[in-house]
């Protein structure tokens, strides 16, 4: 079996963010993390292996040489078996393209099961792994808090509005992880080691044969949200109430 | 001129209210940018929820009954709603952005050529579509740059659109879903059993934090009741099982702005804030007067929340009688 495995770099969710001169995304100097979604999709990708004998990982990264340093140390050396950064300006794709770009990773790999994870914490879209699942014509489990494969077929259990959704897909399929799916481990000493001599390709997008690399939705400009102010604090519980009841007349 | 074509959400049956909310945002576009909408009510023995829906403007509600699409198989609602939007000429497909519109309309998207845009919470001067980025510490203006578009929509940014009396027709629309469910089989769905308000239609909303520990039921439960509100949880209290995953509140669990909500017990990192910022008044109950949760809390007490809560909820139901 054959696992393709998502390593995208975010900005780190305790950054201070500034908005960047043309307004249309932050500055880029500020600290990056490997998204937290991705490093449940890793884990779980490598618990599928253990359990699975002769299961390749591959872990994929698109963006610049900054992105390679995350598939080798948030992936590689977690224990995936080889990486692969598809080199791509940040700037000038969606995702859109980067679905576009994982089909034509997939293509050339034909792995069983791509596991990404349910949204990337900068964007937020929460919406490459259901394109990619429907240009691939494969079935998707999203939102996944447990993931079980045997027999060519994984039986997932989603987190949905409501409570938890059990599916039985048939491989190959596209799996995004939710938060709950597992606890990610940490990168051995040895094991960071090891990544520095694992298998790296490197791809442009020309090699994958995409139709165009058109994006289909533009970020023209970023805001602050206008905050909340901090309110008063009572001092008992009886002030609590007759506050809600005569001045925010919300009980 | 554009046509929409909105999906409507429902649960066993009766219609939820994200899909009025996200027809409040489809009629900002249509007042806009002129033109008109239709439903899309994808389910099995849902004829209830078409006939719901017929006064409410709608120039058509289509309604697609098969037992392929009981539950929403991503693949095989994406397959119909498409086909529909393609078949009556609809250039814009919108959703609420629950769960399902989630896990649905980027597949839709695909299908049609059409960039998309999640969890819009305006329509700004420009025409561009806002929505939050970063969990929400900024908003982001883009733009579709395709002919045909895809919305999911935050309901909590939207008041429910009210009827507006007419009797829209309710047409059929032949499915073959069924080549899309192939290789998906739904297996089991363990839901929440619960007599409260849903979390997104609350009016007021108790939500508790890894603070309660085990004793998160006994806490918010009696709270809920005198307030006739629905219960909803931090992450960490999700994590540690003390409250199931269809309470989680914030960037990546369900998003709220009731008119009352009281965090408690909860620290109020970013990621729950996401969720519940928009609260018209936002009540504070925590023993730490540092946390963050205060910053943002209009009414803030500092106490032990195993004091304090069951002293409130007494309070109240004095006042109420
Ligand atoms: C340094 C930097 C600069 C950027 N500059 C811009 C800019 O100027 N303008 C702009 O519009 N966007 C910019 N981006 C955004 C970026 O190009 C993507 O569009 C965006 O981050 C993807 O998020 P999403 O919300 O669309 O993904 P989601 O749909 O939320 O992602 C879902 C999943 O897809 C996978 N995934 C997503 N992106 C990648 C990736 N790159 N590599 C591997 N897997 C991935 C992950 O598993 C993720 O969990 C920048 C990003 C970075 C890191
Ligand atoms: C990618 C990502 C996504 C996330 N998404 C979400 C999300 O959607 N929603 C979410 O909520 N979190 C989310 N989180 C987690 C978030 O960062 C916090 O860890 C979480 O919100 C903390 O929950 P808490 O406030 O209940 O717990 P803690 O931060 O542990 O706070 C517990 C609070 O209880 C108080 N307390 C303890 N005992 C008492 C008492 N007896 N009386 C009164 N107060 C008491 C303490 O003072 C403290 O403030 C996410 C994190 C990441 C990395």
């Amino acid at each position: 079996m054959k696992i393709l495995v998502s390593a995208k770099r975010v900005s780190d969710p305790n950054a201070k963010l500034a908005i960047a001169k043309d307004g249309k995304w932050i500055e880029g100097d500020v600290e990056y993390i490997l998204n937290p979604f991705c490093e449940n999709a890793i884990e779980c990708a490598l618990q599928i292996a253990e359990a699975n004998d002769g299961t390749e990982t591959v872990a994929i990264g698109i963006g610049d040489d900054e992105t390679a340093r995350f598939i080798r140390q948030g992936a590689l050396a977690r224990g995936i078996d080889r990486g692969i950064l598809v080199s791509a300006d940040e700037e000038a794709i969606d995702s859109d393209l980067i679905a576009r770009i994982y089909m034509g990773v997939v293509h050339r790999e034909n792995p069983d099961i791509v596991l990404l994870g349910k949204q990337a914490i900068d964007g937020d879209s929460n919406q490459v792994g259901q394109l990619l699942a429907e240009y691939l014509g494969w079935p998707q489990a999203t939102f996944a808090s447990k993931v079980e494969v045997s027999g060519g077929k994984a039986i997932v259990t989603r987190e949905v509005d409501g409570g938890l959704e059990t599916l039985e897909v048939t491989l190959p399929a596209v799996i995004t992880a939710d938060l709950r799916l597992n606890e990610p481990r940490f990168a051995s000493l040895a094991g960071i080691m090891k990544a520095k001599k694992k298998p790296f390709d490197e791809l442009e997008i020309d090699d994958l044969d995409l139709e165009d690399t058109d994006t289909k939705v533009q970020v023209v400009g970023l805001s602050t949200p206008s905050g909340r102010k901090a309110g008063v604090i009572v001092k008992d519980v009886e002030e609590l109430v007759q506050k809600l009841r005569s001045e925010a007349r919300a009980i | 001129m554009s046509k929409v074509l909105i999906l409507a959400e429902h649960d066993k049956g009766a219609l939820k209210k994200v899909t009025l909310n996200t027809l409040a945002f489809a009629r900002q576009y249509v007042a806009k940018f002129g033109g008109s909408y239709d439903f899309a009510v994808l389910g099995h023995n849902v004829a209830g929820v078409a006939e719901a829906l017929r006064s409410y403007g709608a120039g058509v509600v289509h309604l697609v009954d098969h037992a392929d699409l009981a539950h929403p198989i991503a693949s095989a609602w994406a397959k119909v709603l498409a086909d529909l939007a393609k078949s009556i000429g609809a250039d814009i497909v919108v959703g609420p952005a629950s769960t399902t519109g989630k896990d649905v309309l980027p597949r839709v998207a695909v299908r049609l050529g059409a960039g998309m845009a999640s969890e819009i919470v305006s329509l700004t001067d420009g025409g561009a579509f806002r929505r939050p980025m970063w969990a929400g510490n900024l908003m982001g203006d883009v733009k579709i740059t395709t002919a045909n578009k895809v919305i999911s929509v935050r309901a909590s940014a939207f008041d429910a659109a009210e009827a507006t009396g007419g009797q829209s027709p309710v047409t059929a629309f032949a499915s073959d879903a069924g080549l899309a469910t192939a290789r998906v089989k739904f297996v089991s769905f363990d839901g929440v059993q619960s007599t409260r308000p849903d979390l997104t239609e609350a009016a007021v909303v108790v939500a508790g934090g890894r603070g309660l520990k085990d004793k998160f039921g006994a806490v918010t439960e009696p709270l809920a009741d005198v307030l006739g509100a629905a219960i909803g949880a931090s992450r960490a209290a999700v994590d540690d099982g003390f409250a199931p995953n269809d309470y989680q509140i914030g960037q990546t669990g369900k998003v709220v702005a009731p008119q009352l909500y009281f965090a408690i017990a909860i620290s109020g990192a970013v990621q729950h804030l996401a969720g519940m910022k928009n609260s018209k008044v936002i009540v504070a109950i925590n023993k730490n007067p540092d946390e963050p949760i205060f910053k943002v809390a209009d009414y803030g007490l500092v106490a032990d929340a195993f004091v304090a809560v069951p002293e409130l909820t007494a309070q109240i139901k004095t006042l109420r009688g």
